[in-house]
């Protein structure tokens, strides 16, 4: 039984099938094309079949080189050309056999020439102090974990320790009920259980607007730290730009020689006092600035040229966003600091710090659910805490930072195992991803 | 590009300034096509017949140094690559990693069909938008071409988010594009064994296609240059993501290298990249931990040059953070952070709805206001002009004063003792410490409402409307 299509059916047919390999293709009986019409047949008609016809014929044509015809060399002769250009989009014949063997070259940056400021944190008995160990963070010829330059020192973690209690996400304060009314006993716990490698003092009850507790007493609970702990400590005032002059005075002196980091300088408030009390005791400084890297380089200025602190005992603190609020410019003005100090100016060589604990301020971070009902379920925010927190460090751990002040357990562990495993000194058994595709999980 | 001052550009345009493309001048026009922010086919009169040499010139000079790749078809088509440099505030980057989550060909048909939906409906409002995520990678852990077309069919029908099909097999890989060809899917992926057929492949049915080189760059580059000799560079580089230990830090500076090579002017490496932080599931049993290594992995290579991957946990503490860190970096760092100052209605309020005020940061801007509204709260919003600093810091900083509030309310024409019939403007909770002064400068009875501005609606129950005094 024939059945009669017509001529462009035939042709539409035959172009929708890419056709690379036959398979029980029969091809059974005669075609028979019968172009009527004649001498009336108008001109673009008639270029539309002739059109048709040679398209068919291609395709046929294919077909038969399948079959194993030189189909090639019938057109040329047919057609008196000598050599047949291999036509177009002839899938089923790739046109390399072999890979083009290449080899990947890449350059190094070849203007980071300016190593970052080294800093030691804490000094042992033979340093004048008593910590059984010290922290050394900068020294960097490269971006973080880069392989222009080796980086000499991993990243460190300074737990917050409070001298009052506070309010905190409810994850992060399970961690805490047992020791939140003894400072000395909290700072025992972040370096025993936690991991911590330092220990950073809030001595928020001075700020005149919670308790007001005089320098003095404040002085009393540092001395109660650097009892408890021996790792390299960190003081920080309430942020009260009146009062924290002299609360970090009166720290600075009862921690004598100890090299503590004294946080912070800042330029609302009298950063020539605390630079003083840091030469005078021995101690370095946290020069911070809020998202702006001229004020920065203003202040670090400021420590270096008026106060004549030396460059081995500045860092900085260029203030860090949470996650979702603000961390794109807090990334980018790390990243842009320490670019600017790897490419040479000497007032931004100075490692960096971060109060990473400020993500857990993010309401992903701690609110039960999301106060809007078109979002998605945001899911136990016992898991969603610690992650903001890991996250917010991490983006910036890429972006140049050192050193992190952080607050939950979870978030020290996770984000030590992946910026050490970036600085190269975690090891861990090999894992063959070839065929990941098909892992069970 | 290969050019980077506007004169440069300039030179090839009409010179005519007429205007069509919306600037004053064609070289405000060459500027911004040095800054991204026009294309070239937005000059009408370059494109004549007469200027074809010359837009071709300039287009050639214009394109972006890692090649732009297209994945899916419609309005959930994706671009992927394209970006010009290696630091975002050196200009932007462009085109937002996209995050493909996973599901087998050996899931229950209902499984698969709640997964994807599970992912093309999460959301999670940000700043005036929603934040989404992208894509669906199909893997095929049966080994048996028609159970992965079975699979990918029931994907095709569930989505229009774009489509990974993921195998080594190419009787697999060719399986599932007939079931998804119109679909335009990312083939995923050739390796070294495979690539003459995947080639075949992605060719006959003009696909985009991975090629899969773990830890060789060499390899990487080979089958690079090979595919784009065979005819076509519709490719995605995936180096291998290896998730743990030195291998995961080897992973990291192949990616660097990649890029920088790409951004550097080697044409033949200058592709999207893949990250595939799934394979974190290999390295950890427990789904809290894997969950969270994924995301940690996810983050960087967010920050450090993926332009897609394949991911598995669907977690909302692992898709939640993955969104803002990718919103965090392809941000465009020139964009405008503030909403206009003045007065905004929220909802149809009354002259008994409440007065509230905030920044005009746009983060805080959008967030108060979409706390607001989806809980159906009526109510007059000000946004005062603290340059686009938040709240807490603006009080701090002396941004945002009682003049401030004052004077933005009063800017807006509006009457406090007239518009409403309590004369009371609600001050957020982080700037309690300006209470009286702004009792004193306004006249108004103020309140100081919650801290956090999605406390709003039980802050509202509790205390609106005021008690009268």
């Amino acid at each position: 039984m024939t059945k009669k299509m017509k001529l462009s059916q035939l042709g539409d047919i035959l172009q929708d099938l890419d056709v690379e390999s036959l398979e029980g293709v029969t091809i059974e009986g005669d075609i028979e094309l019968n172009i009527s019409g004649g001498g009336g047949l108008n001109p673009a008609l008639a270029y539309a079949l002739g059109n048709e016809i040679s398209q068919i014929s291609l395709h046929m044509a294919n077909i038969g080189r399948m079959l194993g015809f030189p189909a090639e060399q019938l057109f040329a002769s047919a057609f008196g050309l000598g050599e047949m250009p291999q036509p177009e989009a002839l899938p089923t014949s790739p046109r390399i056999q072999e890979l083009l063997a290449s080899k990947f070259e890449v350059s190094k940056v070849d203007n980071w020439k300016n190593p970052i400021q080294e800093v030691t944190l804490g000094a042992t008995s033979g340093d004048g102090g008593s910590r059984k160990s010290t922290v050394t963070i900068g020294g960097e010829n490269a971006l973080p974990y880069y392989f222009d330059a080796e980086m000499p020192h991993r990243n460190y973690v300074t737990m917050d320790v409070f001298d009052m209690p506070i309010g905190m996400a409810k994850a992060v304060k399970g961690n805490y009920e047992d020791v939140i009314n003894d400072p000395a006993e909290w700072a025992k716990k972040v370096v025993r259980d936690f991991n911590a490698d330092m220990v950073t003092i809030h001595l928020i009850s001075t700020d005149p607007l919670i308790s007001d507790t005089p320098a003095k007493e404040a002085a009393k609970v540092v001395e109660d730290v650097l009892q408890a702990v021996d790792v390299p400590i960190v003081i920080g005032g309430s942020g009260n730009p009146e009062k924290d002059p002299e609360v970090l005075e009166k720290a600075a002196e009862v921690a004598e020689g100890e090299r503590v980091l004294l946080a912070s300088a800042s330029l609302n408030l009298d950063y020539e006092r605390i630079a003083k009390a840091a030469m005078d005791y021995g101690h370095n400084v946290l020069s911070w600035t809020q998202l702006e890297i001229n004020a920065q380089k203003e202040l670090n200025r400021k420590l270096m040229k008026q106060c004549n602190v030396p460059r081995d005992r500045i860092v900085m603190d260029p203030t860090t966003a949470a996650l979702g609020y603000g961390l794109d410019y807090a990334y980018t003005n790390m990243e842009r600091i320490r670019l600017a100090g790897l490419m040479g100016d000497d007032e931004l060589t100075f490692p960096m710090s971060s109060g990473t604990t400020n993500a857990w301020g993010a309401r992903e971070a701690w609110m039960v659910s999301s106060p809007l009902k078109q979002d998605s379920d945001w899911g136990p925010r016992e898991y969603r805490g610690p992650i903001w927190e890991i996250v917010t460090g991490l983006a910036l751990s890429l972006a140049g930072n050192d050193m992190f002040m952080m607050m939950h357990p979870t978030s020290v562990q996770v984000l030590k195992e992946i910026t050490q495993t970036l600085y190269g000194s975690i090891e861990s058994e090999e894992i063959d991803i070839t065929n990941w595709i098909g892992a069970e999980v | 590009m290969k050019i980077n001052s506007p004169l440069e550009a300039y030179k090839f345009l009409p010179a005519t300034n007429c205007g069509e493309c919306g600037e004053a001048t064609c070289m405000a026009f060459a500027a911004h096509l040095i800054d991204r922010s026009h294309k070239l086919t937005d000059c009408k009169p370059i494109l004549d017949a007469k200027f074809k040499k010359k837009y071709e010139e300039l287009d050639a000079l214009l394109a972006p140094e890692i090649r732009e790749v297209e994945i899916g078809v419609g309005d959930k088509i994706a671009k992927i690559g394209g970006d010009d440099v290696l630091y975002r505030h050196k200009l932007t980057f462009f085109n937002q990693t996209q995050f493909a989550y996973d599901v087998t060909d050996s899931m229950d048909e209902k499984d698969l069909v709640e997964r994807v939906n599970y992912i093309q409906d999460f959301r999670k409002f940000y700043v005036g938008n929603f934040l989404t995520v992208d894509m669906i990678a199909v893997r095929c852990t049966s080994g048996d071409p028609a159970k992965f077309a079975a699979a990918v069919k029931k994907v095709v029908e569930t989505t229009d988010l774009p489509i990974i099909l993921c195998s080594f097999d190419p009787a697999v890989l060719k399986a599932g594009l007939e079931v998804s060809k119109d679909r335009n899917p990312l083939l995923y992926a050739a390796n070294k064994d495979n690539w003459k057929e995947v080639g075949a492949l992605a060719l006959e049915y003009d696909v985009p296609v991975t090629l899969f080189a773990p830890n060789d760059l060499d390899m990487l580059k080979t089958l690079a240059k090979t595919f784009a000799e065979m005819g076509t560079e519709k490719l995605v580089l995936d180096p291998g993501t290896f998730p743990t230990g030195k291998q995961l830090k080897q992973t990291f500076s192949n990616f660097l290298k990649v890029r920088r090579a790409g951004i550097d002017g080697d044409r033949d490496i200058a592709y999207p990249i893949m990250a595939v932080p799934f394979t974190a599931w290999m390295a950890h049993d427990d789904p809290v931990s894997a969950s969270y290594w994924e995301t940690v992995v996810a983050s960087v290579f967010t920050i450090k040059y993926g332009d897609i991957m394949i991911l598995h946990s669907t977690e909302s503490y692992a898709m939640l953070p993955e969104l803002h860190i990718r919103d965090t970096i392809y941000t465009d760092p020139r964009k405008p952070v503030t909403v206009d100052p003045g007065m905004y209605k929220v909802g149809e309020p009354t002259a008994d709805s409440p007065v509230l005020v905030t920044t005009n940061f746009a983060l805080t801007y959008y967030t108060v206001e979409s706390d607001i509204a989806s809980n159906k709260i009526d109510c007059f919003l000000w946004a005062i002009d603290t340059d686009g600093i938040g709240v807490e810091a603006a009080v701090a900083g002396g941004q945002l004063t009682a003049e401030k509030i004052k004077k933005g309310i009063e800017d807006s024409g509006f009457d406090m003792k007239k518009d409403t019939t309590h004369n009371t403007i609600v001050i957020p909770g982080l700037s309690a410490r300006l209470q009286g002064d702004v009792e004193d400068a306004t006249g108004c009875n103020v309140m100081v409402g919650p801290a956090d501005s999605g406390r709003i609606p039980g802050w509202m129950e509790k205390n609106w409307p005021p008690q009268k005094k």
